[in-house]
């Protein structure tokens, strides 16, 4: 029976395995050296927070995996041998496979700063991070400080987790507004009033020159590059994203450029070898996609797309339109479709931009210039609904019609006030139309007869 | 790890730690309680109006001011912050403090309300007696435990109910759904009744006195409802009486199937009913602590649906009882009745069979089959053999032990008392015939659903820890698949706590809301189809 082994037991290598399960009777062992079983990586915040214990982040009850014949074997990879198809363990074990699924994911960036391998100094990845957060911050008399560098996702993420137990928190943004690479300026600028008013001190146009060590190689301070100025911390989070986890990869022959090579069948330029999730990088960008795309969604589906392939139906990785979604603090963001931020949009990229006046609320519409075709949407604090998006961008909708529509799209929880008659004003007087919204209606949502 | 600390001390670190108004508002609730306490150990006070009224003061005061302590100075947003390090609702030692006096409690109302002051022939004493004055002054007669309890119980939905809405304050679906169970306990399960009660007697009751009747209160929750001397009250009170005896009957058979259809079960249970009042605000603390094991699923499906076929046969005997042979006196005898009661029995069976076998599970099908052959021939053998009890056993046996095990024990007991160790809906998932009825109807015919936002879950795991049910609300969502389940009451906070939008409570067409393909997870449409070939 050919043996399957997967790297890695995060989202894309459990989607992998349970879809080679459902496909076929191979035999599959799962390898992971940071946890016993699966759990969800963007659920660890919570439970710092204590809003879950860590037991509630593992989607699967523990006899699922005996249930269903995935082997686990809980070790540290070492290297791996391609021409004897083999895998060395930490402690000399030595795994043979047939095929072998690499999902090893990412680890957190460091740039080479002074001082970033101090203790108090870490990143928030692991479930290890989680644990060392634990004692490196437990609570506001152990941590009287923290810095955290980095605006992006994880950065906030940590600055909540951090102050859900009353511990000050700097946090140095390198941009002059919070993650405007990504947000076009409107939402990131409400994100910043939000990050302010969650008393977070948030020093934007701010990067990290060095970490200040004590005598006992702990974290003391840390030095601000643009200002000089040195603020006390007992510890310092370093978010300022991640980059591939295939350190083990290096000698082993396999193409490796800032992530594992791969081909559109996800195979990497070793026999028998793929690569899937945050530690794959695509020889060539998808679309508008990043050639390494470090989401959770795109590692399920890379995971189901490998499947196929593996189990005789050779597909090739071929996703759908992107979206993704996130929360800043109390604010949801989903997105679907394109939304560039200034620094990254192209001429023809059209912005709609509305924003409650007193609620943080807002969306922006991406349409090409001349087409009027809808790139994209993002919605803080309006909930979208997938299909109707999915569905719109597919048939090229026009933006006037999305528009006028917007009300099917809407997946806010029942009785919500709704925004789409301000938005579609807005609209009006922006681009000088007369568009009248439509009424909700089931019958195009659900598209039955 | 370090912070699952179960230490009894009241503060500690924050999240976890209270502050000085919140220990001051503890006290002051405390202080409430303890007024109520000396009552029961006799402590006379000289002016009942006036203690009682600082004593339900007090609580109501100290409930309110720690919560406007705990949300006021927070943003609008979820508040479930160190939810899992404090003592009380996880299970720490003030959550068995709390569970055993609750307990304590349910046993004494149930089963010695002598040592709350209960008096039958005379005045009352202790905290009964504390009560009389209210009491008298709503319905005109002493208070009785019942009264006491269900004093207590409207000021814990009251003040809760408040705090809930201050915790959810960003939420209207669950503001709403608040004011409503607000209402419904205040006016239909407390006040009316007592009201009604001063009709008793008068001529607009043709002298007639009605039984205690909490209008929402449906049978078979309300499992007595049907008994001889509700049913003599009713028909004894002239026209009102006749037209609630109609009520009675058209709620379950009627008016609830048509709620149930529009929007699913959650217009009772999570906007009616005083069971599942309480369990939404006073029990809002504990609704993390359902099991959501599938071991607690299977336990929960065969001893509901157990405990409708007890109620059922129980009802049919205690009716059965009461009822004539001869039927030139009155058109419903004991064996009409008993014929009625197969063929409505055997009419949603068969259209279950017919027409939703395919949405059963293997064992629910054998489950369904099973009772019914039992039902049916506990049916026949009476029917046949003539005998005057009724299913082997007297009426009133049945009645008793019904009363006894679901009614005291179930209902109140376990399923309240141990709100700090279960969680807060174990009597509505495990034991409430009603819930399980709606629930039947819920999955196979109900416009309502939770609907899965596409490739949206990222299997964080707060629906699920916070479904207050069980359910693991994240085994579907993660699929994609819609989420059509008896049990859901439709509480609407797994949709509340997702940070990322996924899960939507709405009623739709019946077509298509059951999807058990794996749809949209963001692949492209060529290779779904492949994955949902089954």
């Amino acid at each position: 029976m050919e043996n399957i082994v997967i790297i890695g037991n995060g989202i894309a290598g459990v989607t992998a395995a349970r879809h080679i399960r459902k496909l076929s009777d191979k035999r599959i062992t799962l390898i992971s050296a940071e946890t016993d079983y699966f759990f969800s990586r963007t659920a660890l915040m919570y439970v710092y927070m204590g809003h879950m214990k860590f037991e509630h982040t593992q989607p699967y009850e523990n006899g699922f995996w005996k249930k269903n014949r995935i082997e686990l074997v809980k070790g540290f990879v070492t290297q791996v041998i391609p021409e004897d198809k083999k895998v060395s363990l930490d402690g000399g074990k030595s795994i043979f496979y047939d095929k072998l699924i690499i999902a090893t994911g990412s680890k957190p960036n460091k740039f080479g700063w002074p001082g970033q391998d101090l203790d108090g100094v870490q990143g928030l990845y692991s479930k290890q991070d989680l644990d060392l957060l634990e004692q490196n911050a437990p609570n506001n008399k152990v941590c009287k400080r923290a810095v955290i560098v980095g605006g992006g996702l994880i950065g906030i993420e940590l600055a909540e987790m951090l102050r859900t137990r009353d511990i000050p928190v700097t946090f140095l943004v390198r941009e002059d507004s919070f993650w405007n690479g990504i947000l076009p300026s409107g939402e990131s600028q409400m994100i910043n009033e939000h990050i302010v008013e969650h008393h977070i001190d948030l020093r934007l146009s701010s990067s990290l020159k060095e970490i200040v060590s004590d005598e006992n190689g702990r974290v003391k301070s840390i030095i601000v590059e643009e200002t000089g100025e040195e603020i006390p911390c007992d510890l310092v989070g370093l978010t300022a994203g991640v980059t591939p986890n295939i350190d083990f990869l290096k000698d082993s022959g396999i193409e490796l450029g800032r992530g594992v090579k791969v081909n559109r069948f996800l195979e990497t330029n070793s026999k028998d070898i793929y690569a899937i999730g945050d530690c794959a990088e695509q020889h060539k960008a998808i679309g508008n996609r990043r050639p390494v795309e470090a989401v959770w969604y795109t590692g399920r589906m890379m995971g189901e797309t490998v499947a196929q392939t593996i189990c005789g139906n050779k597909i090739p990785y071929n996703p759908g339109h992107w979206f993704n979604s996130a929360k800043f603090l109390d604010i949801e963001y989903q997105t679907y479709g394109w939304v560039f931020s200034e620094r990254r949009k192209k001429a023809e990229e059209v912005h709609f931009h509305w924003r409650h006046p007193k609620e943080k609320i807002c969306i922006t519409i991406a349409f090409h210039k001349d087409s009027k075709e809808l790139l994209g949407i993002n919605t803080f604090g309006i909930r979208l609904r997938h299909e109707i998006f999915d569905r719109w961008l597919t048939e090229k909708r026009n933006v006037e019609y999305v528009l006028e529509h917007l009300m099917d799209a809407n997946f806010d929880p029942e009785f919500y006030k709704t925004y789409e008659n301000d938005i579609v004003n807005q609209f009006n007087s922006d681009f000088g139309k007369s568009i009248h919204s439509k009424k909700k209606s089931l019958k195009r949502i659900f598209q039955f007869a | 790890m370090s912070t699952y600390d179960k230490s009894m001390a009241l503060t500690g670190q924050p999240p976890k730690s209270l502050s000085t108004s919140q220990k001051l508002a503890t006290l002051t609730g405390v202080t409430g309680l303890g007024i109520m306490l000396l009552a029961i150990f006799n402590v006379s006070f000289p002016n009942k109006t006036l203690w009682l009224s600082i004593s339900l003061s007090a609580l109501f005061a100290g409930i309110l001011w720690f919560s406007w302590d705990a949300y006021s100075q927070k943003l609008p947003g979820i508040k479930n912050d160190g939810v899992w390090f404090k003592s009380i609702s996880n299970r720490g030692f003030w959550a068995w403090v709390a569970g055993l006096s609750l307990t304590g409690f349910y046993i004494i109302l149930y089963f010695y309300p002598e040592y709350l002051g209960l008096v039958s022939d005379g005045d009352n004493k202790g905290v009964i007696g504390l009560f009389d004055p209210l009491s008298k002054a709503l319905s005109g007669n002493p208070a009785s435990q019942w009264f006491v309890y269900g004093t207590l119980y409207t000021v814990a939905i009251l003040a809760f109910g408040i705090k809930f809405l201050w915790k959810y304050r960003h939420n209207r679906y669950e503001k709403l759904r608040t004011w409503s169970v607000m209402f419904f306990q205040t006016a239909f399960a407390f006040i009316i009744p007592e009201l009604m009660a001063r009709l008793n007697g008068d001529k607009i009751l043709n002298g007639g006195s009605l039984p205690y009747y909490d209008l929402k209160n449906v049978w078979p929750l309300n499992y007595y409802n049907f008994e001889s001397y509700r049913i003599k009250g009713f028909l004894s009170s002239g026209d009102i009486g006749f037209a609630l005896l109609v009520f009675g009957i058209l709620s379950i058979f009627v008016i609830t199937p048509i709620l149930t259809y529009k929007y699913g079960k959650r217009w009772y249970c999570s906007w009616v009913c005083g069971c599942g009042g309480l369990a939404e605000t006073a029990g809002d603390s504990f609704r993390q602590l359902s099991d959501k094991s599938t071991f607690a699923w299977k336990v929960e499906r065969w001893v509901v649906h157990s405990v409708v076929v007890f109620v059922t046969l129980m009802t049919t005997a205690v009716v059965y009882s009461y009822l004539g042979t001869d039927t030139s006196k009155y058109w419903l005898t004991k064996s009409s009745f008993l014929i009625g009661v197969a063929v409505l029995l055997t009419l949603v069976f068969v259209w279950v069979m017919l027409f939703k076998r395919d949405q059963l599970q293997k064992d629910a099908q054998y489950g369904a089959i099973g009772y019914f052959v039992i039902i049916m021939a506990l049916l026949g053998m009476h029917f046949f053999s003539g005998d005057g009890n009724v299913f082997l056993f007297k009426s009133e046996t049945l009645r008793k032990s019904y009363s006894f095990l679901i009614g005291s024990i179930f209902s109140g007991v376990i399923g309240t008392g141990f709100y700090p160790i279960f969680g807060s809906r174990v009597w509505c998932r495990f034991g409430c015939p009603m819930a399980a009825i709606l629930g039947f109807q819920q999955r196979l015919f109900s416009r309502f659903r939770i609907t899965t936002n596409g490739g949206q879950c990222i299997s964080c795991g707060n629906c699920s820890t916070y479904c207050e049910m069980g359910i693991d609300v994240r085994a579907y969502a993660q699929k994609g698949e819609n989420i059509v389940r008896a049990s859901c009451v439709g509480c609407g906070i797994c949709s509340a706590v997702c940070p990322r939008g996924v899960l939507k409570l709405e009623n739709g067409p019946l077509e298509g809301r059951i999807d058990s393909n794996q749809v949209l997870l963001g692949n492209d449409v060529d290779l779904m189809t492949l994955v949902n070939q089954k």
